[in-house]
């Protein structure tokens, strides 16, 4: 079960890869509405992006990525049917990877 | 009663730590595990700094063949979209900047050989400020900026 959903057209020889991933990206500067405590920072630090076992795109993040982020990039060279990975790693060391295909 | 006192000292220890290391900074180094996550940059106060610590260097160049897509008025500044984008040759990286959020460095994109430059997110803004797109090529820096206004703060606080 994954959180991250991945779509990945090829387009002109050109791939766009769009992916939304689930997380609360807190900034560690918020508070608590109702306890008046600050929030931990809790947020996505890396994303790693591969297509076929080669690192497209690495994308480094602080808490001002909203939350629940969206990413969206484009490489070329890729062909339908090439698995698209993505993987984070957030600040408390939680990582989660999901794989695509380009249709 | 013992240990209501004890969980009152234990929760109380907790909120000094996190307080006094710099928000976290300290506390969560031990779980640090990402070596190429740029600590300095993304902690910095201002947009030299962050340039500095990121990129090597904070002299970056006006450039209109960045094209960076955010809205003109964001009602609500927790999301912000924005796209830069541009057609400049050999860039290995991109950095998404708000000037004037605490800490301005939001996002920093190193593009691999066969990627584009064109990276779309979305971000959080405390307030009405310049979206600064910083592109890296092989020697230079350039940048560009488009401001946001923001009606509603995203940073919470």
């Amino acid at each position: 079960m994954s959180d991250i959903k991945i779509r990945a057209k090829l387009k002109d020889g050109e791939t766009e890869v769009k992916c939304l991933m689930s997380h609360p990206m807190e900034t560690g500067l918020r508070k608590d509405s109702k306890t008046g405590e600050l929030v931990p920072a809790h947020f996505i630090q890396e994303v790693v992006c591969k297509s076929k076992d080669q690192v497209v795109m690495t994308a480094n993040w602080s808490g001002g990525v909203s939350k629940n982020p969206y990413l969206a990039f484009k490489f070329s060279g890729g062909a339908a049917g090439d698995p698209i990975e993505i993987t984070w790693t957030d600040n408390m060391g939680e990582t989660q990877s999901a794989t695509g295909e380009i249709s | 009663m013992i240990d209501a006192k004890r969980r009152i000292l234990l929760k109380g220890s907790l909120a000094a730590g996190t307080v006094g290391v710099a928000v976290g900074a300290g506390l969560l180094s031990p779980r640090m595990v990402l070596a190429s996550w740029n600590e300095a940059a993304f902690h910095a106060k201002d947009l030299p700094a962050a340039l500095s610590s990121l990129m090597g260097s904070d002299a970056t160049e006006t450039n209109d063949a960045i094209k960076i897509k955010a809205p003109d008025i964001a009602e609500n500044g927790a999301v912000v979209p924005v796209t830069v984008e541009t057609d400049m040759e050999g860039v290995k990286s991109i950095a998404i900047v708000a000037d004037q959020n605490q800490t301005p460095l939001i996002a920093s994109f190193d593009l691999g050989e066969s990627a584009l430059p064109f990276v779309s997110t979305r971000i959080k803004m405390a307030k009405t400020s310049n979206v600064v797109a910083v592109v890296q090529t092989a020697d230079k820096l350039y940048s560009n900026a488009k401001e946001v206004k923001v009606t509603i703060g995203g940073c919470g606080g």
